[in-house]
């Protein structure tokens, strides 16, 4: 679904990313992890297609697309998501009316006609109840005065009405209680299926205590420095991240 | 023609309508004599005056404007169809280039208490009444615009609500300027009293018929009795190349309430004085102003609340869009007086800028002379925020469509503080036709 090649971004000049690659197969759910700086947020957003990262080298093929040529709008509509760490405020706009946008926006690219009010609000409400979030944030300014747990949760119910095939949950669970990160879990559980991808970006092991992945990553100083099943995140936990960094460093002339 | 030529011809035309005044009251005579020593005095604003400095009058002055008399440019009825807003029934009284239109107008019924007419027919009849009011509210040094309309006004609105009356119906003044080649000026007079206890929400509409070069110089006096509530709609959507140069000058009694709604989509010059004297206690004053320019439009608001007296409460709210080459200027000026303990006072200015060649100039001006007082201000000038375009863009809505509703949605912040819905909705779509986007539903409305 997701190829990786080789990935270098830079931003303002300075390269975070040197060379990343990554294979995400369908069905399946990976986990990037790492310590602070070590470019796991970069990797998230260029691939959501934010204009502050600069790509110098490298590909990256999406379900068969050159991923790096779509505007970020083209990729969400192509079924790509990505849960924002620092979801932004907009006042102004509202949570339903920029949910019914979007979807609307991606079925049409599907030929799909628009959901009529009814059938939109049946569904926004039935996935309400999975990140229980009151109603009457629906009608509220997006992420307007919301606390930090409110604008996971608004993420995660974006995610669960627009249904993407690969969803970049970016450093979600940091900052949440555990009722919180229960209910992310239960988010990214629901949507997990044989067509769908997932990629947790966390700096903690926490939340693969609700979220099996199938793959764990390590980045350090913009590499994948170790890849492995779920024990790897067992260890990171034990040890922390500073035996990755050694083993992986080059040895030098 | 150049500034002294401009000055004379209105010098001359001052001359000539106080020879006309020969049969009216003495005060009045004195009013039109002093609007004229005063023009006589302070002459056309220049950039030179602080106050004037982001905005040249030049072309006002230049394009020689006079007025014409009543009935000249007929209108047909249902030319003004589309200026009434739907579903909100008004006591509606039309002016045509500056004087009354009795066929245009359907004041209705007005309940006991109520007196409104032209003002130059109260004027005649009811001059008395007047008196007690007229010029009161304009500031001595006011500039010379503001004295050219006290000088050469021929018409506008008189409105006296008497102790405890209330409007249920807003009263929708239409100010309509029709295009007929020749370069016309229409100076509105109006006059409202409130006295205490009463109620009335009034819009003031300019508009035009056609396109042509005009100049609306308007002035609008409310006394504001003890308790009493008044809502002011200043709605400018003047044709696309006129000037037009607004004053209105509000005086506050105890307890008494006055908010003003200021939107300006329309104009290619124009400049907004308001002002508003808290002069007892407990008084309160809201502003709350809109701007949505493009091409090469300039605006500017000067507002100034003067707060004389204690436990008085000020709010102001102005926001703008600046498209092309638009140029905006809002300067904010807020006294508190010594006397003006306990004042609880906030001014924000937040301006949009979409393009690189438009300028916003922002002044907020804080005056306090009062030690137990609460006073906040913000201005802004910015551009629309990146993190959150790439937000509704990473959630499918296209870059076009994330910016206009983006932009939108700052702009309508205004219009939300609007009470009477039919105008607030018939202003977004307004709003939405200038910003090239759908009118989008309201916050609280599902869709």
């Amino acid at each position: 679904m997701l190829s990786i090649k080789n990935l270098h971004v830079s931003v303002d000049g300075k390269p975070i990313l040197k060379g990343v690659n990554l294979e995400v197969k369908a069905g399946e759910v990976h986990a990037i992890m790492g310590p602070n700086g070590s470019g796991k947020s970069t990797l998230a957003n260029v691939l959501a297609g934010h204009e502050h990262y600069e790509v110098t080298a490298g590909e990256v093929i999406y379900q068969g697309r050159d991923l790096l040529q779509l505007p970020p709008e083209e990729r969400a509509r192509q079924g790509m998501f990505l849960a924002f760490q620092y979801p932004v405020e907009i006042p102004g706009v509202s949570n339903i009316y920029l949910l019914k946008s979007a979807l609307n926006a991606i079925r049409e690219s599907q030929n799909l006609p628009e959901l009529d009010a009814m059938d939109f609000l049946a569904l926004v409400k039935d996935r309400m109840k999975l990140v229980e979030m009151p109603e009457e944030l629906l009608y509220r300014s997006v992420n307007e005065g919301f606390s930090g747990g409110e604008k996971k949760r608004n993420e995660i119910l974006q995610m669960a009405v627009l249904e993407p095939k690969l969803a970049i949950l970016d450093e979600t669970d940091s900052g949440l209680d555990i009722d919180a990160l229960q209910v992310v879990a239960r988010g990214v559980n629901v949507l997990r299926g044989p067509e769908r991808a997932i990629i947790l970006v966390t700096h903690y092991q926490r939340l693969l205590n609700y979220i099996e992945p199938d793959w764990v990553h390590v980045l350090v100083d913009g590499r994948i420095a170790k890849s492995g099943d779920k024990t790897l995140a067992y260890e990171l936990e034990k040890h922390g991240y500073g035996w990755i960094a050694q083993e992986s460093t080059p040895a030098t002339v | 023609m150049n500034p002294n030529t401009a000055k004379e011809t209105y010098l001359d035309a001052m001359g000539a309508a106080e020879k006309g005044l020969a049969g009216a009251p003495s005060w009045l005579r004195e009013l039109r004599r002093s609007g004229a020593a005063r023009f006589a005095e302070a002459g056309f604003p220049t950039t030179r005056d602080e106050a004037w400095k982001y905005t040249d009058v030049t072309p006002i002055v230049q394009a020689g404007f006079q007025s014409v008399a009543k009935g000249a440019n007929g209108v047909d009825p249902a030319r003004l169809d589309g200026f009434w807003f739907e579903n909100l029934p008004s006591h509606r009284l039309v002016f045509v280039n500056g004087h009354y239109s009795e066929k245009l107008s359907t004041p209705g019924a007005w309940p006991e208490g109520v007196t409104v007419m032209s003002l130059a027919e109260a004027l005649r009849d009811q001059a008395h009444r007047i008196e007690p009011y007229l010029g009161r509210c304009v500031p001595e040094k006011a500039h010379g615009f503001a004295a050219l309309n006290t000088a050469l006004f021929a018409d506008g609105a008189f409105i006296h609500l008497g102790r405890g009356a209330r409007l249920t119906w807003p009263i929708h003044l239409l100010y309509v300027t029709t295009g007929a080649g020749e370069p016309l000026l229409s100076q509105p007079r109006n006059l409202v009293v409130a006295e205490e206890d009463s109620q009335a929400v009034l819009i003031e509409n300019y508009v035009a018929i056609g396109e042509s070069v005009y100049f609306t110089n308007a002035l609008t006096e409310v006394v504001v009795g003890p308790h009493a509530l008044i809502e002011h709609y200043r709605l400018q959507e003047e044709g696309a190349q006129a000037f037009h140069i607004g004053g209105l000058h509000a005086h506050l009694d105890r307890d008494g309430r006055f908010t003003a709604h200021g939107i300006d989509l329309g104009g290619r010059l124009v400049r907004n004085d308001l002002r508003s004297v808290l002069d007892a206690e407990g008084a309160e004053c809201q502003m709350n102003g809109l701007y949505v320019l493009g091409g090469r439009q300039h605006v500017d608001n000067h507002t100034h609340i003067d707060h004389a007296k204690p436990r008085g409460t000020s709010r102001e709210f102005y926001k703008g869009v600046l498209d092309g080459r638009s140029r905006a200027v809002f300067h904010g000026r807020v006294i508190v007086r010594p006397d003006a303990q306990h004042t609880d006072a906030q001014q924000v200015n937040n301006n949009l800028l979409l393009s690189r060649d438009a300028e916003a100039d922002t002044k907020p001006q804080l005056e306090i002379y009062a030690d137990d007082v609460k006073c906040a201000h913000g201005a802004t000038v910015g551009q629309l925020d990146p993190d959150a375009l790439f937000y509704l863009r990473s959630r499918a809505v296209d870059e076009t469509a994330a910016r206009d509703l983006l932009t939108y949605a700052f702009a309508r912040d205004v219009l939300s503080r609007l009470r009477l819905e039919p105008v607030r909705s018939q202003l977004e779509r307004h709003l939405a036709a200038k910003l090239r986007v759908a009118a989008l539903p309201q916050t609280q409305e599902v869709f």
